[in-house]
């Protein structure tokens, strides 16, 4: 009888990984679907390459394409080299303390106001330049100077950059524990090696396994972001995901078509983007061996710790200064250029949006709570199931990674159609499900890495002392998980609360969110009603990461062992 | 008796289930209750403001309950209701009431998307100054599928802080920009206003306007828009950022203006500015203009898909938007600031006189100030159009 319970429990927790698949893989498949049936132009009658010919027709594909290879390119590579720059150089430290209570909350700050702070921050006629002018510029009017939206894709990546760094930060400090860093760093430093030079050759190395899909995720989000790119990235011709969502927007049906084929390359462009990068990173490590064996220490440990430092600093600084920007619009009255602060101050802007924006709070909430949960449910289930089988990480469970890597403006619209079909696209549940298709990636992509790297040992003993596998779970392994947990139920909160096109396409446009009326609200440019709806947004996702972080300290304060990292 | 069935078999049918418009308590009674989903561009919070003025005012009055779902664009909500036919669902479709006019109406109505006859059948029709273009959208006869509710004109917006005279015509913008280069944009095609400037450009300096009036294919078309090409050739490099860059929409531009980037700004109503010197938006001292040969008007609908579960609802919305209390209201620069699509002179002497009681603003022209109102092209022209400048200046680097 023992045998056959145990046998059930193995049965109920198969289920997992089947339940989580097809959460993920069914939308996928029938969105990709969808893609490929107009992309082929077989909407209506036998496939053509005419929707081929017309994408290759439109004269700013090659531009278009280089721009998201480049910028997403430039993003990733920059948020990871700042990242690990303070991991090397600042880990341990009061520094290090200061950088990480000011980067963490950025996190949950949403792209597009962060996109819109830097903007603000950053143009002719913003608050660096209305703070120096016209005293030390000389500037009466703002320069005719093209910063914000540069051909070049530069504004852009910045405004990536700021917003992957506390992504890549928080997921590093997550897999950190399982990295051994301070007995790595203090046999390094006891052959000689500076601590920043130490780091990246000892534990960078086995830190970035645990962080590969993170950095994969970055690079494929960075490629194909739309809302940033409409914010700071050109428009003459904008990015390849910027220019699908416009043919998709239009109410010519057939440049739907041409959206379609431009939505596969985009898929192309974004693996061939990870396959390029796959093989930097295999250079990379090449090389890391090659100075390792020529057994230099380095002498630039200290200019590349303090520039990380610096770059850290700036990232959180820019960030935090375009919130203000927007906190301080959110209240101003008149205010031009080259006036460091608005004529005068008034509550009319919180009065006219305060009450509405409250009101969205608490769907935006509901969405994301439950969105959140399910996910962590799904994750745990699959993890455990995977660690009780004795299981290697799965291949199929690398299909979760899926809607990460394929560009939302691939499948998105397919979706929609299959729900208005399956008459699902009234209330929040298709809401909340079509959020879990990108939540739960997340959510899994923060735990599994921490969760897989828990000493097995601990289990063994635990069933030597006579506990259930069950018990282990849930008396063991989820309180020791409890950080890891937090951070990856914060991520996922933060995920579900900055998603745009899935609640705009399955919600009917019935469903509104923080992060839906704010971009609506931008695309009229109103500076002071995008301040409110930005803070009330960035409120709705800092709320959790703030207890990701108090939560463990409190609970552990007299666990050193299990608060460590 | 046989005649009769056969007159009753030939009408035009309303989809069933549907209340006739032309009983109009019918209409109240089905309404009452309902939800109407207003698809409705939210980029303006004055705007918004009003809309939410308005389902305040039919909950109030009708027991209806209105919901404005912002687009971004209103091509969003025409792509949805052909989604939604695609797939089958032609009751209760998520989409009750659009804020439209022009192409997408054009699209919808070539498509079958729309319900109707109603729009003439509203009690409030008999205050509409049907004198106004509120009978055609972009020259297509609009046969009641579609209900007027503001009158918009392009007018200039220019800061009479730095410019005494303003340009009165596109050759005279051209000038204006030699003279200060980097001051002057306008918003990137296919925006919208920015498809506008390209039509107003194209009306101001073509040889022969009325021929626009006629679809593209059925005139020269290189023949009638080479002066438009040639002047944008010359303009283009003079623009804020070269050329290199747009502002996006209308708004953003008009944050432009107030961050003192560029002097001169398109506008498609003529109370936005003083309506957003009121918000803090722009300087008090901007104040508007209209181009010597007039300037193209055209007016704003609200159209009910076909597939709508709240018809009744949204019908009762249209005709609370024609009321001569909320067209008062619009007009408020305070409030909105567009124009009235009302006979207002035939209106009773208790409603005109709201609108006698108003102060249009610093910055807006009186109705004989805006001047000859020019017709806005066939919808074909915009597409073709917004095509073009793309390919020549939208992906051009």
């Amino acid at each position: 009888m023992p045998g056959r319970r145990v046998h059930d429990r193995r049965g109920r927790l198969r289920a997992f990984p089947l339940l989580t698949l097809a959460a993920m893989l069914g939308p996928l498949a029938a969105g990709l679907w969808w893609t490929i049936r107009p992309a082929l132009g077989m909407m209506d009658g036998a496939p053509s390459l005419g929707p081929l010919r017309a994408t290759l027709d439109w004269p700013g594909l090659p531009a278009a394409s280089w721009l998201s290879l480049t910028s997403g390119a430039v993003a990733t590579l920059g948020a990871l080299a700042i990242t690990a720059l303070i991991l090397a150089g600042w880990t341990g430290t009061r520094a290090f303390g200061l950088l990480q209570r000011l980067l963490s909350p950025l996190l949950a700050l949403p792209h597009a106001a962060a996109a819109f702070g830097l903007a603000f921050l950053i143009a002719p006629s913003g608050w660096i330049a209305r703070a120096v002018s016209p005293w030390a510029t000389g500037w009466e009017r703002p320069p005719d100077l093209l910063i914000v939206q540069d051909p070049w894709g530069l504004a852009l990546a910045a405004g990536l950059i700021v917003k992957e760094v506390p992504f890549l930060l928080l997921v590093s400090l997550a897999a950190l524990p399982q990295a051994e860093a301070p007995q790595s760093l203090r046999i390094a430093r006891a052959l000689g090696y500076g601590r920043v030079t130490g780091f990246l050759l000892t534990v960078f190395p086995r830190l970035y396994s645990q962080i590969r899909l993170p950095v994969y995720v970055t690079l494929a989000y960075s490629m194909s972001t739309v809302d940033v790119a409409i914010i700071l990235g050109p428009n003459t011709p904008p990015t390849l995901s910027v220019q699908i969502v416009r043919w998709m927007a239009d109410p010519d049906l057939a440049l739907r078509e041409l959206a379609a084929v431009a939505a596969l390359w985009q898929l192309a462009l974004v693996l061939g983007g990870i396959a390029l990068w796959r093989a930097g990173e295999v250079l990379v490590g090449r090389l890391g061996a090659l100075w390792i064996g020529s057994g230099r220490r380095g002498r630039l440990d200290g200019v590349a710790g303090g520039a990380g430092f610096v770059l850290a600093l700036l990232t959180a600084l820019a960030v935090l200064a375009g919130l203000a920007g927007l906190a301080l619009w959110s209240v101003a009255g008149f205010w031009s250029f080259p006036d460091a602060l608005p004529d005068s101050l008034t509550g009319r802007s919180w009065a006219r949006h305060g009450s509405d924006a409250l009101a969205t709070f608490g769907d935006t909430a509901l969405i994301a709570g439950a969105a959140t949960l399910a996910a962590l449910a799904l994750t745990v289930g699959c993890l455990e199931t995977e660690h009780r089988g004795g299981l290697r990480p799965s291949r199929s469970l690398l299909l979760l990674y899926l809607p990460l890597l394929i560009p939302q403006t691939a499948f998105l619209p397919g979706l929609q159609i299959m729900l208005i079909r399956l008459r699902l696209d009234h209330g929040l549940l298709p809401v909340i499900l079509a959020h879990l298709v990108f939540v739960l990636p997340y959510v899994f992509l923060s735990l599994s890495g921490p969760w897989r790297a828990w000493d097995g040992r601990i289990a063994t003993l635990a069933a030597a002392l006579g506990a259930a596998p069950g018990r282990t779970l849930w008396q063991v392994r989820l309180p020791m998980m409890l950080r890891p947990l937090l951070t990856a139920a914060a991520v996922g909160f933060a995920v579900s609360v900055g998603q745009y096109l899935p609640t705009l396409l399955t919600g009917g446009g019935r469903v509104s969110t923080l992060t839906t009326e704010a971009l609506a609200l931008a695309s009229g440019g109103d500076r002071r009603a995008i301040g409110v709806w930005s803070l009330m947004q960035a409120l709705a996702a800092f709320l959790p990461f703030a207890l990701a972080l108090a939560l463990p300290a409190l609970l552990f304060r007299n666990r050193r062992g299990m608060a460590h990292g | 008796m046989r005649a009769a069935f056969l007159a009753a078999l030939l009408a035009p049918l309303p989809a069933l289930a549907d209340t006739d418009p032309t009983d109009w308590d019918a209409v109240l009674a089905a309404a009452e209750g309902q939800t109407v989903y207003w698809n409705a561009w939210g980029g303006s919070t004055t705007t918004n403001d009003f809309i939410a003025w308005i389902g305040e005012r039919v909950a109030e009055e009708h027991g209806v309950t209105l919901e404005h779902v912002k687009l971004t664009d209103t091509a969003d909500a025409v792509t949805r209701v052909l989604a939604e036919r695609e797939a089958g669902q032609d009751a209760d479709g998520a989409i009750d009431l659009i804020w439209i006019n022009g192409a997408n109406f054009a699209a919808m109505k070539d498509a079958d998307l729309l319900f109707g006859p109603f729009a003439e059948q509203l009690p409030n029709w008999r205050y509409v100054d049907t004198a106004k273009s509120v009978t055609t959208d972009f020259t297509v006869p609009t046969q009641g599928y579609e209900s007027p509710w503001a009158m918009a004109q392009v007018v200039f917006m220019y800061d009479s802080a730095d410019l005494a005279e303003p340009p009165a015509s596109m050759a005279a913008i051209l000038d204006f920009a030699r003279a200060n280069p980097g001051r002057f944009t306008y918003p990137q095609p296919p925006d919208f206003l920015g498809t506008t400037f390209l039509k107003q450009a194209l009306i101001d300096l073509a040889d022969d306007p009325s021929l626009l009036a006629r679809p593209v294919e059925e005139v020269d078309y290189e023949a009638v828009t080479a002066p438009l090409w040639a002047w944008l050739e010359e303009l283009t490099p003079l623009l804020w950022r070269e050329g290199r860059a747009y502002p996006q929409t209308g708004p953003r531009q008009l944050q432009l203006m107030n961050d003192d980037e560029i002097d001169l700004a398109i506008s498609f109503s003529p109370g936005e500015a003083s309506t957003a010197i009121a918000n803090f938006q722009l300087p008090e001292s901007v104040r508007t203009f209209v181009l010597d040969k007039g300037t193209i008007g055209n007016a704003s609908f609200v159209a009910i898909p076909y597939n709508s579960g709240s018809k009744e609802g949204a019908m009762v919305v249209a005709n609370a938007l024609l009321s001569p209390e909320a067209q008062a209201r619009a007009q408020d620069p305070e409030v909105l600031g567009y124009g009235t699509v009302l006979d207002v002179a035939a209106l009773p002497e208790a409603a005109r006189a709201a609108f006698d009681a108003l102060d249009l603003g610093v910055a807006t022209l009186s109705p004989e100030e805006l001047g000859q109102v020019q017709d806005e092209p066939h919808p074909s022209w915009a597409t073709r159009l917004a095509e073009d400048w793309e390919a020549r200046y939208g992906v051009a680097r």
